[in-house]
């Protein structure tokens, strides 16, 4: 599981994150929404280890994971990043195997059993047939999945993504969500996703946390915090909830913009 | 799964220095012949000279030898440090030459010979790490004037290398110009290439090398983990920070102890890891000690063509290397630019 205590991170004198408190069970996908500046990206990058914070925790069975170094807190969590630096000359199996660094010596010697784990991460994203290609030939959705299948090698009970979709189509959105939502609950992960899209959140999330101005402003089943008040109120936009016609859960839909 | 680590790039470019060694020993005023030099090197050894080949002998272990050993540690020097310059930066122009590396170790090496000529050993070791010194104060002052938050474009890269580099051999040239006697023969050393004879500077250039290129050698996974940026390589578990200033000093340690003994000698750190690249891929394990062994046979037959050229008169080989070079880079920043192939 992963526990987030009263996180607070500040980019000079601008407060970004207020005392954020959020908690993700193992085998649970919690969707982080909000407007753009929110915060999540921070957010991210915060119990990630990237940006110092102020204050606050990440813990994990009791181990505080912002005070553990780079390479043992990697084996606790594992990131995807937007699709945004992949150096394309590398091949997809030599940057999945780099999922494996924090259990390597400096020299970076994979084993047998390193090379396992990274073939099996790959077949589970659906992406062993790239193995030899290189990332700079691949499409967008393929690049998104092997940076999974690379979060996945690193064995870790908690996975965080960044956005994941933002340059996807349609149908590789939703491949990539509901990838993202059975190995969560087949291997028993904590899975934290910052997600623009509300109904993307609504459909794949067990539960959904929105994100305002660096506080959490409601947290619940995508039922309870996609309201057209909270989401009016956190969008400044005019929007209605109708059931959505495939699954069991709300859909939003814009209406003008308030003044 | 896959094989990496094939052993067919490293014979490939082991041959290749091999090659460039024995063309380096053979050619020179008097050519030694391969027969003769097998000859002549078990002579070295045992102690007695083959009848007749007494003169070969002496240019062999008095000139020829040092000077190809010598050469064949500044190649290795100067493309190894360039590979990791370019890692670091995530930059396929970082050369130590461009960045104005090359330029400050050598504005280092000669204020250490403006204070005092190195006439003992002890002296001889002040000089590389000043160089060292100047080294790495102009890789942090070049690398905060070209970052742009967490990047390195390439205009701004080159730009404060040039920059740096033109201020730093301006100062140079000043310092060698106003000063008199002994200073002056740094002109030769410090512009002249690897033209001293004897063994004094390959002993000396060997430890700082060891533990340069060492380090370079042994880093080839960190520095695929920072390909994909400091936050990934964080998040993957690599101390960025720690790991970064190691690879800095280290490759910075590996140029100033080849400029101190050979001068600035421009490009081979930018050709020999790209052709690399090129060819054997872009794996920092293998690409490190390929690049440090190409580069080892390149500057040694860029030294040949030196000396053959205007024979008996020698060119500095640093003059061989931008001939070929500055063509090579403008070709490389053609094609970042169309494709960022990087």
């Amino acid at each position: 599981m992963l526990k987030i205590e009263n996180l607070s991170v500040s980019y000079g004198s601008r407060q970004v994150l207020k005392g954020i408190s959020l908690e993700v069970n193992s085998g649970e996908v919690v969707a982080l929404i909000g407007p753009n500046g929110a915060g999540k990206s921070t957010l991210v990058r915060s119990v990630s280890g990237i940006v110092p914070v102020q204050g606050g925790t990440v813990r994990t069975n009791g181990d505080n994971l912002l005070a553990l170094p780079a390479m043992q807190r990697a084996r606790f969590l594992a990131v995807v990043p937007q699709v945004a630096t992949m150096p394309p000359a590398y091949s997809v199996w030599e940057t999945v195997l780099m999922g494996r660094t924090p259990y390597l010596n400096f020299l970076g010697q994979a084993s047998a059993r390193d090379e396992t784990i990274a073939r099996n991460s790959l077949a589970k994203v659906d992406a062993l047939e790239l193995a030899e290609r290189r990332v700079g030939e691949l499409s967008g959705g393929e690049q998104q999945r092997v940076l999974l299948a690379r979060a996945l090698t690193q064995s870790t009970p908690i996975l965080l993504l960044d956005e994941p979709t933002v340059h996807l189509d349609l149908q590789h959105q939703v491949s990539l969500m509901e990838t993202v939502q059975a190995l969560a609950h087949a291997e028993n992960l904590a899975v934290l996703i910052a997600l623009h899209d509300l109904n993307l959140a609504a459909r794949y999330a067990d539960r959904v946390a929105l994100l305002v101005d660096g506080v959490i402003k409601a947290a619940g089943t995508p039922r309870q915090v996609l309201t057209p008040e909270v989401i009016s109120a956190a969008y400044h936009l005019e929007v209605k909830v109708v059931p959505h016609p495939f699954a069991d859960v709300p859909l939003v839909l814009p209406g003008k913009q308030e003044r | 799964m896959m094989v990496r680590n094939r052993p067919l790039p490293y014979f490939l470019v082991s041959l290749f220095l091999l090659i460039a060694v024995l063309l380096s020993i053979a050619i020179g005023s008097v050519f030694i012949p391969l027969g003769d030099m097998w000859n002549l090197l078990v002579g070295v050894f045992t102690g007695k000279a083959p009848a007749g080949l007494q003169t070969s002998a002496l240019i062999l272990w008095e000139i020829r030898l040092p000077r190809t050993v010598l050469v064949l540690l500044t190649g290795a020097a100067l493309s190894g440090s360039g590979a990791a310059y370019q890692g670091l930066f995530r930059n396929p122009l970082a050369d130590p030459y461009l960045i104005g590396v090359a330029s400050g170790a050598g504005l280092g090496a000669v204020l250490a010979m403006s204070v005092q000529w190195p006439n003992s050993l002890l002296g001889f070791m002040t000089v590389p790490a000043a160089a060292f010194i100047g080294a790495l104060l102009t890789v942090f002052v070049v690398y905060a004037l070209a970052r742009v938050g967490k990047t390195v474009p390439t205009t701004n890269l080159i730009l404060a290398g040039v920059a740096f580099s033109s201020f730093a051999t301006a100062l140079t040239t000043f310092l060698m110009l106003s000063s008199t006697g002994e200073l002056r023969r740094a002109i030769a050393w410090i512009l002249g290439g690897a033209s001293q004879a004897g063994w004094s500077p390959v002993l000396t250039i060997l430890p700082y090398l060891a533990i340069g290129l060492g380090i370079l050698v042994l880093s080839g996974h960190a520095l695929n983990l920072l390909q994909f940026g400091e936050d990934q390589a964080q998040q993957l578990g690599l101390s960025v920070t720690r790991i970064r200033t190691l690879l800095l000093m280290a490759a910075s340690l590996a140029t100033a102890a080849a400029v101190a003994f050979s001068g600035t000698i421009g490009f081979v750190g930018l050709i020999v890891p790209h052709v690399m690249r090129l060819w054997f891929g872009a794996d920092y394990r293998r690409l490190l000690p390929l690049s440090i062994i190409g580069g080892a046979g390149t500057l040694l037959l860029a030294d040949v063509f030196a000396r053959t050229i205007l024979s008996p008169q020698e060119l500095p080989v640093g003059i061989v290397t931008a001939l070929a070079g500055a063509p090579f880079f403008l070709w490389v920043l053609r094609r970042a630019k169309n494709q960022g192939y990087w």
